[in-house]
């Protein structure tokens, strides 16, 4: 057994004890860890998981917070989208923590959202998302839709010259919304409604062959031809299988994915997706000391130096030292307190530069576009600087005119046309 | 950008004979354009290569395939660039000018330029007329690839140039090939590009069809009489084309009628206007419905403030009065009529092969289904077990094989390996799940389909536990990598050709060992009477644990298949587990022959939903459920059925 | 006919009286009206564990008395979240969408409430528009009706078009799940105008009890489930005990002879497959407020084998077996896999109940139907030596 396990027991073990313990040190801070660990998304969020207690164990070496300790409360949502809401409740009002970390997809997100709102929890969320929300309670650290998709196609009309586009993707909420901005966005840059093909597959999809000759065909108007992506997790490997066998190379019609990270790739041989690309925040082949500390310390952690890194896992970096020093500069761990104190905290980057947390509870963040390499890492080859994450955004015509801010506005879902709020808790 | 070229072309030529005389290096004006060389974009890297050939430097195609390969590098400390490669840690640096080597040891002084494909495609553009004689023949294979990339008007010369000399017959041919699609598009005779489009007609690829398409752009245009010397594609009708609220819509674009009043207007025309809580005389509680608020924005017509609403008469006097037409880029009629002769020429070549591609792929996906449940066909088939693990078995297949590949680097030998293993290993599997549990339930069917549902969420659970939840790399070798191209249109991959072929050994390799066999005498005797059968000599209890072992065995060779095609997780079972039971039961029970009838109908109709609605897969899916449902209702026996005895009860 | 039907089932009084106890007992300890012994998020477990009971009872009737094994009551179980779910989301935009436009300069015209109302609810799957599926949901009404009348059509027409054509036994079994599989897709296509993947999110705060507390909410809906149990235990029972019940296990042992006897099977076998479907409906729109969000993931064909396996556990043809199968089951999975099961240290390996339990659940499983195919209800007769609970 590696030294995972025993650490994940241990501190299940410590969880189990919690309760002895309490009176012990009453100043123990509580984090709630609100990731599957098993289930079908457990192979993206037990690596989150992982990284959070790795996180809060660094910080406990480090002194902790306002000289208390802190206790990560891990539980097992199992992929089981009610169970989130359930499980939400129980640390909140059996655990009582103060910050919660966790979820991966929306509908998870939007199961969790009654609960910590009604509860007055606080929730940091930590991947790349559809946008179009604004929670008082959670703060979004992954990237919204002007972070990574608009970014990537901006990249696909001036750098590669692509005119007609294949927006494919799983038939769920962040491709639909995803690729509903990506067409108003198109027809705002000249591209015409018949140069935009769009297609939905269902969760693991593995027969890719008639889409490939579908996006093939595409190019049969002399225009260059390019795919944005957001297929989903294990249904990459069948496509991107077929794209290879199909002979079609990244500068015949080169594919940016926004679902591919480094965790993606180690299911395939990427040897024929060389210079396919990929459009996030974070890269593993980033080249700075931070990230190289950040790599060795989680190499340290998982006792296996051939983990990889990914992006989510840069978002929980970035929003657990942000909310350290929120708390730090709040004095209390309490969650009207430290959400004040969120606005405007500034953390560097792993990729470089500063991450700021805006008022409407996203981040500044770089965006990164790198292209796939033979080993399964991304060489970056664009890094924009900080680009401000907007929850609403301003391509569609519905939420062009909302706007967030917690700040001073004190409201997530502002029409700015009718200087109203529209809502104070969400509408899930 | 063309210009640039002859330029650059020029230079090739004078540079080789006079040594450059000014005093600028290639390290000077790279340095002059600093940024733009170090961060290249697609935009900015034309200003480089301008500036390269403004200085007439030597040596420039090779600094450019160098920055194109990221062998450039830049010094943080002073900006100055470098050829390097990475060795030993470190860097070996070529200085640009003088070709000095040296070598640094820390590559965090040092960063690497990363040009974009972009910018990569901009450069080999421009290196296309240097490569184009290259004696090293990849590289003008690559040369030629540029060009079909993005084909140019000034690349038509250097490439006619370079056809003389061209000794490699292939190359020859491409060279050819695409000095006709340049011909059709940039040359300046229209006779000969007529003549080059006519030998472009019956040509099936993406290119040429590309070729045609651009020389047949044309685009949208309204006016009140169609323009001299305009190449009219086609006069559109109003009301038939398109309806007439977008021929409006057309014409105010045009500046040629003035705009509709839309609702967002009203209201801010009403908005405007509300004067202590009433607009227009009208109180603004009431302006609750359309026709309230239409209502008080006449009211303010009326009074002149706001522009009037465009009546359909209006309407319809402004669209009789002006021309919808479509009209070509290009001037020359000729050309054009060409062009569509040869893209008509064609269509009816492209549908035959479009049709021919679905075809295949339909063909392809049957042989999946039916490799998945194959396995099926015998054991719930012709013994009548409903195995609930079956798709479990398929993916102890998958894994084997790539357990098989972690000790095995080479995939050939690999999957050879494979393939007798993971029948083994799930005819092993098979044997032990017979014993220790079905041959109890024989008598208990429905039982069965829970029991072996419990064995299915064990071992899929089990899977996860000992290879994770992450989906895991099953490689086929190189000679099943690509595809069988007939032509841009009709191509099918190497792998699943193989699968096909596989489907077709295991059909009559079952079939054979079914018919031909006495096991298959004794497996047929034991199906339909293991009283009788006993009393004949035959043992059942061995009969049934062979057959069910060969029915999970051939799942696992499925599971290899499926693997190498698609994903290797502890979830593909569940993926087929359904389908499978369905292929077997539209076919009918009990006969080989109706799986594969099964198998080709699912394949066909999912394919065929699809090609309806090619943008939602999911809906095909869907369908094809609900199609075979209702098949089912109406011929419950499936399409092959039994008659007679062999039909049991 | 001679006596009276709760003569004939005692196992009725003694299941209704341990349910009163148990809804009291929970009502003593929860936090709303009681001692707050019971955090609400275990009150609410319990509350949904009814509901799976209730749906447990239902298959029960449809497999273990008529011998049926559909694959697809959870799939009307779903259908019944979802009616009852369109209602709540609407009602609820619609009060948060008519507050927001009250501050308009304009008094807003009804087309404008039901575009933001269709923006708000599928402005997040990237739509406005209001699919016609949606028609009715603006009524409590219809809506609630719906949650009955859909799966009971639904299973209407499947029924009459399997039974007859008389697929019976395993290839029902299939031809159920092939249903369910095919719903489930349907209702994961954005295209159908209900959210897709996401579902439908945030059941649980009732329009126009915004000032009721969870706590509270959550006791009503216990309270509300453990009554639907009641009742449709009561029906059940009857049911069963009288004619009807004879003739359906009669087809559950030999279809060919009751129909010989003249009886309409295909009839009987509609009714019970369509009651059933109903009474799974009612179950699932009382589970889905309390879990808080429904979406198509719930009705995948997976979940309606559990329920088949809740009631093989727990035991065939006796209802109180079903009703131990699932709040067994079910309790057991969430203790298991809710991180609170203690691990067992091997020394060399540690088992970690997340990762083990499904094996462990599996393996049971075919246990059980080896070695006790009548379940824990078998267990039980065997110790009471009930005379009407033997199901052969």
């Amino acid at each position: 057994m590696n030294r995972k396990t025993l650490l994940t027991n241990l501190s299940a073990a410590a969880l189990a004890t919690a309760a002895s313990q309490a009176a012990a040190q009453d100043c123990t801070i509580k984090v709630g860890v609100l990731h599957s660990l098993s289930g079908t998304m457990a192979i993206s969020e037990t690596t989150l998981a992982d990284t959070m207690q790795m996180l809060v164990a660094n910080q406990n070496e480090a002194g902790g917070v306002l000289g208390c300790q802190l206790e990560a409360v891990v539980v097992d949502p199992a992929s089981d989208w009610p169970l989130f809401a359930e499980k939400a409740r129980e640390l909140l009002t059996v655990h009582e923590v103060d910050v919660i970390f966790g979820n991966w997809t929306s509908v998870s997100r939007k199961s969790v959202l009654p609960v910590i709102e009604e509860l007055n929890g606080l929730l940091f969320y930590p991947v790349q998302y559809e946008g179009e929300e604004s929670s008082r309670n959670v703060f979004y650290t992954g990237a919204a839709p002007n972070q990574q998709a608009i970014p990537a196609t901006d990249y696909f009309l001036e750098e590669l010259g692509v005119e007609k586009f294949a927006l494919l993707g799983t038939d769920y909420v962040y491709p639909r919304t995803t690729n509903n901005i990506l067409a108003s966005y198109l027809a705002a840059k000249g591209i015409a409604e018949e140069d935009i093909f769009v297609n939905y597959t269902p969760f693991g999809q593995s027969d890719w062959a008639t889409i490939v000759a579908d996006v093939v065909a595409l190019g049969a108007d002399g225009k260059q031809v390019g795919v944005i992506s957001t297929i989903n997790g294990d249904a990459n490997v069948g496509f991107y299988k077929e794209l290879a066998a199909a002979g079609v190379s990244a500068d015949d019609i080169p594919v940016v994915a926004f679902s591919v990270g480094e965790e993606e790739l180690s299911g395939l041989d990427t040897s024929d997706l060389v210079g396919h690309l990929a459009a996030w925040n974070y890269f593993m082949s980033a080249d700075t000391e931070a990230n190289a500390e950040f790599i060795a310390a989680w190499h340290a952690y998982t006792g296996d130096d051939t983990r990889v890194t990914n992006d989510p896992m840069e978002a929980h970096y970035i929003g657990f030292n942000m909310w350290v020093n929120a708390v730090e500069a709040a004095g209390t761990a309490e969650v009207d307190a430290v959400r004040e104190a969120m606005y405007g905290q500034e953390f560097p980057n792993l990729t470089g530069g500063t991450a700021v947390m805006l008022p409407n509870h996203h981040l500044a963040k770089p965006v990164l576009i790198g292209e796939i390499t033979a080993d399964g890492q991304f060489d970056i080859i664009s890094q924009t600087s900080e680009v401000d994450g907007d929850a609403w955004t301003d391509f569609l015509p519905e939420s062009a005119v909302l706007t967030s801010d917690w700040k001073d506005l004190g409201c997530g879902m502002y029409n700015t046309e009718t200087q109203t709020c529209v809502q104070l808790t969400s509408n899930y | 950008m063309r210009a640039l070229l002859f330029a650059l072309a020029f230079l090739a030529s004078v540079a080789a004979v006079t040594p450059s005389a000014n005093a600028q290096t290639l390290q000077s004006v790279l340095q002059d354009n600093a940024e733009a060389v170090a961060k290249p974009a697609r935009r900015t890297v034309e200003a480089v290569l301008a500036a390269l050939s403004a200085a007439q430097l030597e040596g420039v195609p090779e600094f450019l395939e160098s920055w194109r390969d990221r062998n450039l590098w830049q010094r943080n400390a002073d900006g100055l660039f470098f050829v390097a490669a990475e060795a030993d840690g470190g860097l070996v640096l070529t200085d640009l000018d003088t070709g000095a080597e040296s070598r640094a040891e820390n590559t965090r002084d040092f960063s690497q330029i990363r040009p974009n494909a972009g910018v990569r495609r901009v450069i080999d553009a421009a290196l296309v007329q240097f490569l184009l004689s290259d004696p090293d023949l990849n590289r003008r294979l690559a040369a030629l690839d540029a060009i079909s990339r993005d084909p140019a008007e000034d690349q038509l010369e250097p490439l006619r140039a370079s056809i003389d000399g061209e000794g490699n017959s292939t190359v020859l041919a491409r060279k050819q090939q695409l000095e006709r699609q340049l011909t059709a598009l940039y040359d300046a005779d229209p006779a000969a590009r007529i003549t080059a489009i006519e030998a472009l007609s019956g040509d099936l690829s993406v290119e040429v069809r590309g070729i045609l398409s651009r020389i047949l752009s044309a685009r949208d245009a309204v006016a009140a009489a169609i323009p001299e010397g305009v190449n009219v594609a086609a006069t559109l009708t109003p009301g038939e084309d398109f309806d007439m609220a977008t021929a409006y819509a057309r014409l105010v674009d045009a500046d040629l009628a003035p705009a509709t009043v839309q609702p967002a207007d009203v209201n801010a025309a009403l908005i405007a206007r509300i004067a202590e809580g009433s607009v227009a005389g009208v109180p603004v509680a009431t302006l609750n419905t359309e026709a309230a608020r239409v209502a008080a924005y006449r009211t303010l017509v009326a009074a002149g403030e706001v522009p009037p609403f465009i009546t359909p008469d209006e309407r319809e006097a402004a669209i009789a009065a002006h021309v919808f037409y479509q009209a070509y880029n290009e001037p020359n009629a000729e050309v054009t009529a060409a062009a569509e002769d040869a893209q008509a020429a064609i269509a009816t070549r492209l549908a035959a092969g479009q049709a021919a591609d679905l075809t295949l792929d339909a063909l392809s996906l049957a042989s999946i289904y039916f490799l998945a449940a194959v396995g099926l066909a015998i054991t719930f088939g012709v013994m009548g077990v409903i195995n609930m693990a079956h798709g479990e078995f398929i993916m102890m297949g998958a894994y084997t094989g790539y357990v098989v590949q972690l000790f095995v680097p080479d995939y050939t030998l690999s999957i050879l390996i494979a393939l007798p293993l993971a029948f083994a290993v799930t005819f092993g599997a098979g044997v032990a799940m017979e014993r220790l549990v079905i041959r109890w339930l024989y008598h208990r069917p429905l039982e069965t389909l829970l029991a072996t549902f419990g064995i299915s969420i064990a071992l899929q659970q089990l899977a996860k536990n000992i290879f994770g939840t992450q989906a895991r790399p099953l490689t086929s070798p190189d000679w099943l990598a690509g595809a069988w191209v007939i032509n841009d249109v009709v191509q099918i991959s190497y792998i699943r050709i193989a699968i096909f072929f596989l489907a077709l050994i295991f059909l009559g390799l079952i079939l054979f060992i079914l018919k031909r066999t006495r096991l298959g005498l004794e497996v047929r005797a034991v199906t339909q009477n293991p009283g009788m059968a006993a009393s004949m000599g035959i043992n059942p209890d061995r009969i049934n644990m062979l057959t069910f072992g060969l029915g999970s065995g051939i799942a696992g060779i499925a599971g290899v298949a499926i693997g190498l095609y698609a994903k290797v997780t502890s979830e593909m079972g569940s993926d087929y587990i359904v389908q499978s039971f369905m292929t077997v039961v539209v076919g009918g029970v009990g006969n080989v022959w109706g799986t594969l009838a099964g198998a080709t109908m699912i394949g066909f109709t999912q394919k065929g939903i699809e090609w309806f609605n090619p943008s939602n897969t999911l809906a095909a899916q869907t369908f094809m459920i609900l199609f075979v449902i209702l098949f089912i209702q109406f011929r419950p026996k499936g399409i092959v059925a039994l008659r007679g005895r062999a039909a049991g009860d | 006919m001679e006596r009276s039907f709760v003569a004939r089932n005692p196992s009725v009084l003694w299941f209704l009286l341990a349910l009163s106890i148990f809804t009291i007992v929970v009502t003593i300890l929860s936090e709303a009206l009681g001692l707050g012994l019971m955090s609400t998020s275990f009150l609410k477990t319990l509350g949904k564990t009814l509901c799976l009971c209730l749906v447990a009872v239902a298959m029960d009737v449809v497999w273990g008395y008529c011998g049926i094994l559909s694959l697809g009551h959870f799939a009307f179980f779903g259908i019944g979240g979802y009616a009852v779910g369109m209602w709540l989301m609407y009602a609820r935009t619609e009060g948060i969408v008519l507050t927001s436009l009250a501050s308009a300069p304009l008094p807003p015209t009804p087309e404008e409430v039901t575009s933001a109302i269709g923006t708000q609810i599928f402005g997040v799957v990237g739509s406005s528009e209001f699919p016609a599926i949606w028609a009715f949901s603006d009524s409590l009404i219809l809506q609630l009706l719906a949650v009955v009348l859909v799966p009971g059509l639904l299973a209407l027409v499947f029924g009459w078009l399997a039974f007859r054509s008389r697929v019976t036994g395993v290839y029902l079994s299939i031809l159920t799940q092939a249903m369910t599989l095919a719903l489930s897709l349907y209702f994961f296509q954005n295209d159908t105008g209900l959210r897709g993947n996401n579902g439908l999110s945030g059941l649980q705060n009732i329009p126009g009890l915004e000032s009721v507390s969870q706590a509270t909410i959550s006791l009503w809906f216990f309270w509300a489930s453990a009554l639907a149990l009641g009742l449709g235990y009561v029906l059940f029972a009857w049911l069963v005990s009288g004619k009807l019940g004879s003739v359906i296990r009669a087809i559950r042992d030999n279809e060919a002879r009751v129909r010989f006897l003249g009886y309409h099977v295909e009839g009987y076998k509609l009714f019970v497959f369509t009651v059933t479907a109903m009474v799974a409906g009612i179950a699932g729109a009382l589970y889905y407020p309390q879990a808080g969000i429904i979406n198509p993931a719930e009705i995948a064909p997976v979940a309606s084998i559990y329920l088949a396996v809740w009631v093989a556990i727990g035991g065939r043809g006796r209802l109180y077996g079903a009703i131990i199968g699932a709040a067994l089951v079910s309790l057991m999975s969430s203790w298991f896999t809710g991180g609170s099961a203690p691990d067992i240290n091997l020394g060399i390996y540690v088992v970690k109940w997340t990762d083990w339990w499904l094996v462990l659940l599996g393996l049971t499983f075919v246990a059980v139907t080896l070695f006790f195919p009548k379940g824990i209800g078998g267990l039980f007769d065997r110790l009471v030596r009930n005379p009407d609970g033997g199901a052969r």
